[in-house]
């Protein structure tokens, strides 16, 4: 119903504008075709001029009303360049945009036909071509000065501390993986993954490596002001991570890791009374079109400090555990010496893993 | 120069073949169908352009209807559309994604780059350059029906259980290539392959017949210096086209080998839905070369003709010479140059080594240069103009307004460290819809406007096309300058529902009001519509040869031009396309004689 009342509402909207346009034709011909063209004219002039007013006016409260929603100060330290760059980026392309978008309506309606006036006959001028070649070709030259000092900065190597988290993508979630106490994220081969025997990621349960890496789902702890990189990957299509809050993106290719680092400025408890809101968490979005479910493939990333980390990491079991429960030194049926698969260069525990340091 | 002038030889066959008494001896088919005439083929790009626009922007509207009240239910989809896309009247996910893909490769292929091409590139040639039809009407009659398959075959995706392809009009590969990844994976995947094939086939015969008529037929006197810009702007483009699109077929080709024989191009380490795929060794990120290196050359196949077209209107309608004619020739060449050197921007966070993203951008912004010039001799053949404000004009005047808006953000993404926060946003949608899309339909309109007495001997009426300029260009602007901030908030583009969201929910009063004023430009389109074809057979009629007052010689030919575009002879040409208001002259065609003591320009 409501459906055929918008139709109806634009059909009749529709057929008696063009009865007017219509009879606007007829009675300009009455009337002398080139008295009504004269005051079209005009009157487009005066309707350009007021665009550019209230257009100018419309940008600025469009910026008045949004701009409060946008993002909030940079969570990660090397944002903050990119927040600069932003910056430098709006008041030059601001500056040029008010400049031309003046010129190019007020010259319309200034030139506007009249009789009084003769065009003026100006097919070039070398000066002037010159300087709003050179002009551009210098001010982009120090754009990309910046930016690419800044490019550098931020995707060159991570820093020697920085913790490791390894994160995979699928359709539509999003894994992690922590190395463990001995810091090395142990083989995988895609084959090996099987949700079915409780290995996701496919991990080499023959790498020792593996037995003490932590794996979870949907949600990514990570330490404030430690830089963290993560070394990502996906399953089966290309899928994005994106960490709008920590100004960071990097493509999740199958068969191809790719890398980011950055350093959490902010816990996400002090990121809720930054942004004063209590629900706050930093997100995780999938920024490559993966799917059906491409719009929900959410994560979470937490933000806390040491000891907050330190307490959850120990509250984890390693992948290793869940996959193979015998081997699992809290669980009751525990046997030291199993013969199952890898149990040989396991016998669990640390001291393996930190021979292998 | 001379040896550029056309071969008088084949000037006189052609007189003979084509000799405006033939006419009538033609039967309907022969006249309006398998028409060898470039003007009917120009009009059949136009109208099959027409359709798909309708039908792109109609699938715009209903993911709009998605965006700006999600969840909200619309009976009438699930009457139209079915159970298996919009049950109770909400569009599912696959439905969704569908459309956009649809919508993206109806607009930029089919629209934008056939239906504009093709309508003004064949129009215009022959007209402009003083030729009786192109070198090769037949290849030229060809390109019309390999594009009229295309469609057919694209169209046809629409309608099979499985649905058209739903990856983004981007296709990558794994998702494209995997049937299991998603239903739009299925056999409409193989279609867009299949019918994108047509359409490259389509583009190269067209594009080598655009360049070499232009080079080979002009009339005499009529050197290349004296071509007006919308012959060079469509030139530029048929090269563009016939250089980049080859390699888009080839990237495509792999692809269908991927999905169908088992290689592994764009494959390796996959398990799909829990089924372990054997390919190893390929590599995902080749496809985005492969299709970039023709996809960022097709956004200036897209904007080339329209700037040549946005030129010559404002010239004409400010009476007064196009600024800088050589300096514009320059920058259409240094942007087609340069195209073909940017193309990874638009992976800078694709994993790709920094060193090599910075050399992108690099040459990126160095392409800002010469869209610097062209805006710059816009304005200032603006300035001390006399303008007459037709609808064409004002189409034209919008176009640069668009082209300065989108272009500067295009400064923001070509920037790598800007573009990983922007990469993939609904900036970078706001951006290339401001910059390429309206932009690119504002050029298309003016053209249309301005050249529609040539196609039907009758005028648009005038009032309708100001209400039709005045709706979209703040219909454009509404719907896509708020668009910035959503992407700058962080919001991803292709996301049919930020409820789950708490960084991206904040927008939903802003996505409703987008929504409805999409509706209404959608609405006003019909109009326009409407009116072409209204006054294609009940629109007041021209009774001047030149009513716009303009130099080209597509104004010396009769009101309604048979075959051959000329009852007699050619004429020949004397100076180039804009003497306007010179030496105290409104206007002095191309045809008339350099006087005794007049300094001439080219
Ligand atoms: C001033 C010069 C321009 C620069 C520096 C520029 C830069 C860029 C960059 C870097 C991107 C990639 C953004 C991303 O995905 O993160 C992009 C996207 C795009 N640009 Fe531009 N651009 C410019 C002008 C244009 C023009 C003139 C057109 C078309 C006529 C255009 C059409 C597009 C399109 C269609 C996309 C999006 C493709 C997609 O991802 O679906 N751009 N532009
Ligand atoms: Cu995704
Ligand atoms: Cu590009």
């Amino acid at each position: 119903m409501q459906t055929f009342f918008i139709v109806a509402i634009l059909v009749l909207g529709f057929l008696i504008t063009f009865q007017i346009a219509k009879t606007s034709e007829y009675v300009s011909v009455l009337r002398g075709e080139e008295k009504s063209r004269r005051q079209s004219n005009n009157i487009n002039a005066f309707l350009l001029l007021a665009f550019l007013i209230i257009g100018l006016f419309g940008v600025y409260y469009c910026n008045e009303t949004l701009k409060d929603k946008i993002l909030y100060v940079s969570a990660s330290v090397e944002g903050e360049n990119i927040d600069t760059m932003m910056w430098i980026t709006t008041a030059l392309t601001g500056f040029v945009f008010i400049i031309t978008q003046i010129a190019l309506f007020w010259f319309a309606f200034k030139y506007r036909e009249s009789d009084k006036r003769t065009a003026y006959y100006f097919p070039h001028h070398s000066t002037l071509e010159v300087i709003w070649t050179v002009i551009p070709a210098v001010t982009l030259t120090v754009m990309i000065g910046f930016g690419l000092y800044y490019w550098f900065k931020i995707t060159g190597e991570a820093p020697k501390n920085a913790m490791v988290v390894e994160v995979t993508g699928s359709q539509f979630q999003w894994d992690f993986r922590y190395p463990g106490k001995d810091k090395i994220l142990g083989k995988k081969y895609y084959k090996n993954i099987n949700a079915a025997t409780n290995n996701p990621l496919g991990q080499v349960w023959d790498d020792p490596a593996n037995h003490d890496d932590i794996h979870t789902t949907g949600e990514v702890h990570i330490v404030v002001n430690k830089p963290v990189k993560f070394i990502i990957g996906a399953k089966d299509v290309i899928h994005d991570v994106g960490l709008v809050h920590f100004r960071q993106k990097m493509d999740a290719v199958p068969g191809t890791p790719t890398t980011m680092w950055f350093t959490p400025k902010y816990t996400t408890k002090q990121m809720k009374e930054i942004t004063g809101n209590p629900d706050f968490v930093y997100e995780i979005s999938c920024d490559q079109m993966c799917g059906k479910g491409h719009w929900s493939m959410r994560g979470v990333v937490i933000v806390e400090t040491q000891e907050e980390f330190d307490t959850w990491m120990f509250s984890q079991k390693p992948q290793y555990y869940v996959a193979f429960p015998d081997k699992d030194p809290s669980n009751p049926a525990f046997k030291p010496d199993s013969t199952s698969a890898g149990s040989a260069a396991v016998s669990v525990g640390n001291n393996q893993a930190k021979t292998r340091q | 120069m001379d040896a550029m002038h056309a071969n008088p030889e084949v000037v006189t066959t052609h007189d003979v073949q084509h000799d405006g008494h033939h006419e009538h001896h033609q039967s309907f088919i022969t006249k309006y169908i398998f028409s060898q005439d470039h003007k009917t083929i120009g009009k059949q790009f136009l109208i099959t352009g027409m359709i798909w626009a309708i039908i792109g922007g109609l699938f715009s509207v209903l993911f709009r209807l998605q965006l700006g009240f999600p969840g909200e239910s619309f009976p009438i989809l699930e009457t139209v559309f079915g159970k298996t896309w919009a049950p109770g009247g909400t569009i599912k996910p696959e439905f969704y994604y569908a459309l956009i893909t649809m919508h993206g490769t109806i607009l930029v292929f089919f629209v934008l780059t056939a239906g504009l091409s093709g309508t003004f590139a064949n129009l215009l040639i022959p007209l402009q350059i003083g030729a009786r039809d192109m070198a090769s009407p037949f290849l030229n009659m060809l390109s019309y029906w390999f594009f009229f398959l295309a469609s057919v075959v694209m169209m046809s995706s629409l309608f099979i259980q499985t649905g058209p392809a739903a990856g983004g009009w981007t296709v990558y590969p794994p998702l494209s290539a995997l049937h299991d990844a998603s239903i739009g994976s299925e056999l409409g995947m193989d279609l867009w392959i299949i019918s994108i094939a047509l359409f490259v086939i389509s583009t190269l015969m067209g594009g080598l017949n655009y360049i070499s008529t232009v080079l080979n037929l002009r009339t005499k006197g009529m050197s290349m210096t004296r071509l007006p810009l919308t012959i060079w702007a469509v030139f530029f483009t048929a090269m563009v086209g016939v250089l980049a699109f080859p390699v888009l077929l080839s990237g495509l080709i792999l692809l269908f080998f991927d999905r169908n024989l088992g290689t592994s191009f764009y494959l390796s380490d996959i398990v799909v839905n829990g089924q372990i795929m054997p390919n190893e060794g390929g590599n995902a990120i080749l496809f985005q070369h492969l299709f970039w290196f023709l996809g960022h050359p097709e956004v200036y196949i897209v904007i080339l003709p329209t700037m040549g077209i946005v030129s010559e209107v404002i010239s004409i309608n400010s009476r007064k010479p196009i600024f800088g004619y050589i300096a514009m020739i320059g920058s259409l060449f240094a942007i087609t140059t340069l195209s073909f050197l940017v193309w990874a921007h638009h992976m800078f966070v694709s994993g790709m080594n920094p060193l090599l993203g910075s050399f992108f951008v690099l040459l990126t912004l160095l392409i800002a240069v010469p869209s610097a010039i062209k805006t710059f001799n816009w304005l200032t053949t603006l300035w001390r103009g006399n303008i007459r404000f037709t609808p064409a004009m004002l189409f034209s005047i919008g176009f640069v307004s668009l082209f300065i808006s989108g272009g500067l953000t295009g400064i923001y993404l070509g920037n790598s460290t800007l573009d990983i926060q922007l990469h993939d946003t609904m900036f970078s949608i706001a951006h290339f819809h401001l910059v390429m899309g309206v932009a690119a339909f504002f050029g298309m309109f003016s053209g249309l406007y301005h050249w529609f007495p040539k196609m039907f001997g009758r005028y648009m009426n005038p009032t309708l096309g100001y209400i039709h300029f005045w709706v979209t260009l703040i219909g454009a602007y509404l719907i896509f300058w708020p668009m910035h901030y959503e992407g700058l908030a962080g919001m991803p583009r292709r996301y049919l529902d930020k409820s789950p969201w708490v960084s991206f929910n904040q927008f939903g009063d802003l996505d409703r009001m987008i929504s409805i004023v999409a509706i209404i430009v959608f609405a006003i389109q019909l109009m326009f519509v409407f009116n072409f074809f209204y006054s294609i057979f009940k629109g007041r009629k021209v009774t001047t040869l030149n009513p716009w007052k303009a130099n080209t010689l597509e104004w010396t030919t009769p009101i309604k031009p048979g075959h051959g575009n000329w009852p007699g002879e050619i004429p020949e040409v004397h100076r180039w396309a804009y003497d306007y208001s010179k030496d105290g002259r409104d206007f002095i065609p191309q045809t008339e004689p350099v006087g005794a003591n007049e300094k001439i320009e080219h």
